[in-house]
């Protein structure tokens, strides 16, 4: 069991919460993690996340898909058990578009979303360490980890001159 | 700097806050159902009593207690078939494409219009599986080696492309709506007081904590999501429509069939939207979230897409002249003059007439008439489905064996018990899934609210731009 202790700041609104991210940045203080009832435009920027790659993802399980569909129909009509339909020839690919279409939106949505989930964390759980439950209401929390040396007050001070409504501690129990 | 059009109308009114928003959508998650609510679904569960006893004569005793006869194989299954499949398409029109062209008034309705979507799709996968008449078979229609040999599927026909576009539909369609509900599901978590629905609503909302980084993968996520629906949905009424126009019946054998038949979808999908909608503002007081501007926009759709419809049945009809091929032009003047007149003009009526009504003003806002109309759709398009499938088969090349099509108790009882899994799905979603996507109205709300958050000390400097009080009518 180890424990870990936040300080979480407490904002109610976006563009504060935005300011408040630079300038506790520009302090040189590492902040853990921002949570938010919603996807606030523009905090990849100030809070420095790259971009994400899930498009990459896609597109490669996309790719599968299309080659899979491709290489299952014209395996089966083409070649382990050749039928003549319609007059037309065994391998057809006109004929074999809409199924690749298809294939090709499954594989890559659900590559992605699973990626996603993977990547993210995100699993059906029980407990779930949330630091504050406001945050999925109507507050937006700002959360810095608390490391030995912190200076407790002058954080506390940084937080609430940009803003912070409330400044609180947690400790989260892994 | 908020930025006020003087020209649009917020879209969420009332002065609500992000508070507000999780107060009004999950009250009706968190309070006893009420006893309108109740009444809905014991009308909608005698329904699917009727659904299930259908079913059930349907599979004992055959096929043969459908009024299908050997010229028209292909009757009221296959109508609400594609009726429910169009149905359905509304749903991710209004979450993926409104979302790749930034319309914010999707938001509101998004939510509701998907799990429509999804509960239509599962009724129109029904009448397929009962028209193979023996349904424990329908694994069949999979490319699995059977145990004939390696025997496949026949890749070249549309309705196995069918069975892949409509399963691929179904599941794409399901996790779109499903990764929308996550961060819905943890603000009821996070609220939920009963250790029941706590667990219930843990479980389902997969340990989101809205993460900053959660979020921009999210976002990513949904938009490519988006992107991908968009083709499908077109796909998926483009085969269907291609189950009819590869063979070579009068009547079907048409190439204006993929587009007319995705215009007419999302046409009779946005009137079910609609029909919805009227219903779950008021019963749910929803009304600040969808405002009459969202009728109003869903309305003007309505308008284009119908109009798009009115073009190809007169285009149908000038292509069966110009062909010259005597058939063709036989099976279009028995459409609007043989003994099924009633339904051409039936769908004429309600699919051509009615939706221009919507080019004045008053009636595009008013929420009476746009329910009527709503309905007249509706019926009309089935009335669509009806006319191309039963009076193209009737008569066929073969005079001698032209007959007429009346439907059976068990037809019609399929049909409505069909409505009854319908709205009984509905329901049960209505109650304990928030029927408003609250993350995505809480992200429009500074910028498109009626008025400015005047409670909130730090949002004044965003304050300067004039109210938007302005009103039309």
């Amino acid at each position: 069991m180890t424990s870990k202790k936040f300080i979480l700041g407490i904002f109610d609104d976006e563009d504060v919460l935005l300011n408040a991210i630079e300038k506790t940045r520009a302090a040189g203080t590492k902040i853990y993690d921002v949570f938010s009832p919603y996807p606030i435009h523009g905090i990849d920027d100030v809070l420095g996340i790259q971009r994400s790659r899930l498009p990459i993802v896609a597109f490669f399980c996309g790719l599968c898909g299309t080659s899979f569909a491709l290489w299952m129909q014209i395996y089966m009509l083409g070649f382990d058990w050749p039928m003549i339909i319609g007059g037309k020839p065994h391998i057809s690919i006109p004929a074999f578009i809409p199924v690749t279409f298809e294939l090709t939106v499954l594989f890559a949505s659900f590559g992605m979303v699973i990626t996603f989930f993977i990547i993210s964390g995100l699993r059906p759980t029980m407990k779930v360490p949330v630091m504050d439950v406001r945050s999925t209401d109507d507050k937006f929390v700002m959360a810095i980890e608390y490391k030995e040396g912190t200076n407790m007050q002058q954080l506390n001070d940084l937080l609430r001159s940009n803003g912070a409504i409330e400044v609180n501690e947690k400790e989260v129990v892994k | 700097m908020q930025h006020v059009s003087p020209i649009r109308e917020p879209l969420v009114t009332g002065g609500k806050t992000y508070a507000d928003i999780t107060e009004d959508v999950c009250r009706q998650v968190e309070a006893k159902p009420n006893v309108r609510w109740m009444m809905a679904l014991g009308v909608s569960l005698v329904f699917l009593g009727i659904f299930i006893y259908s079913v059930y004569r349907t599979l004992w005793f055959g096929i043969g207690e459908w009024g299908l006869n050997k010229t028209v194989g292909w009757a009221w299954d296959i109508t609400n078939f594609v009726w429910w499949v169009g149905i359905g398409h509304a749903g991710t029109l209004i979450s993926a494409i409104l979302l790749l062209f930034r319309q914010k008034w999707r938001t509101s309705i998004n939510r509701a219009a998907e799990a429509m979507t999804i509960f239509a799709v599962i009724c129109a996968a029904m009448f397929p599986v009962l028209h193979m008449g023996r349904p424990w078979l329908a694994y069949w229609v999979l490319p699995l080696p059977n145990t004939f040999g390696s025997l496949w599927v026949n890749f070249n026909s549309p309705l196995l492309w069918d069975v892949f576009a409509i399963s691929t539909y179904f599941s794409v369609s399901l996790v779109f709506w499903y990764i929308g509900l996550i961060p819905d599901f943890a603000t009821i978590r996070d609220r939920a007081k009963g250790p029941i629905a706590r667990r219930a609503y843990a479980l389902l909302s997969m340990n989101w904590r809205g993460s900053a980084k959660h979020w921009s993968r999210y976002e990513t996520v949904s938009l490519i999501l988006a992107g991908l629906a968009t083709p499908l949905v077109l796909s998926v009424h483009t085969i269907v429509s291609m189950d009819f126009a590869t063979s070579v019946i009068p009547g079907w054998h048409t190439t204006i069939f993929p587009p007319y038949f995705v215009a007419g979808a999302i046409f009779s999908g946005f009137a079910m939207v609609l029909t919805l909608m009227i219903i779950t503002r008021k019963v749910f007081k929803l009304e600040h979230y969808i405002t009459l501007e969202h009728v109003e926009s869903m309305n003007k759709v309505i308008t284009l897409t119908g109009s798009i419809v009115g073009v190809a049945y007169i285009t149908e009809f000038f292509i069966a002249w110009y062909s010259g091929v005597e058939y063709e032009q036989y099976a279009f003047i028995n459409r609007a003059t043989g003994p099924y007149w009633w339904a051409y003009w039936s769908m004429m009526t309600c699919n051509v007439i009615t939706p221009q009504l919507f080019w004045f003003r008053s009636i595009r806002r008013s929420l009476t008439a746009t329910f009527i109309i709503s309905i007249f759709v509706n019926i009309g398009m089935w009335f669509e489905r009806f006319v191309i499938i039963v009076t193209s088969l009737h008569r066929d090349f073969l005079p001698s064996s032209w007959v007429m099509f009346s439907p059976t108790s068990i037809d019609i009882g399929v049909y409505v018990g069909t409505m009854g899994l319908f709205f009984t799905l509905f329901l049960l979603f209505a109650k304990f899934f928030p029927v408003v996507n609250m993350a995505e109205v809480k992200a429009i709300l500074k910028s498109s609210s009626g008025v400015n958050h005047s409670h909130d000390p730090h949002a004044s400097m965003h304050a300067t731009a004039p109210n938007n009080s302005h009103k039309h009518d």
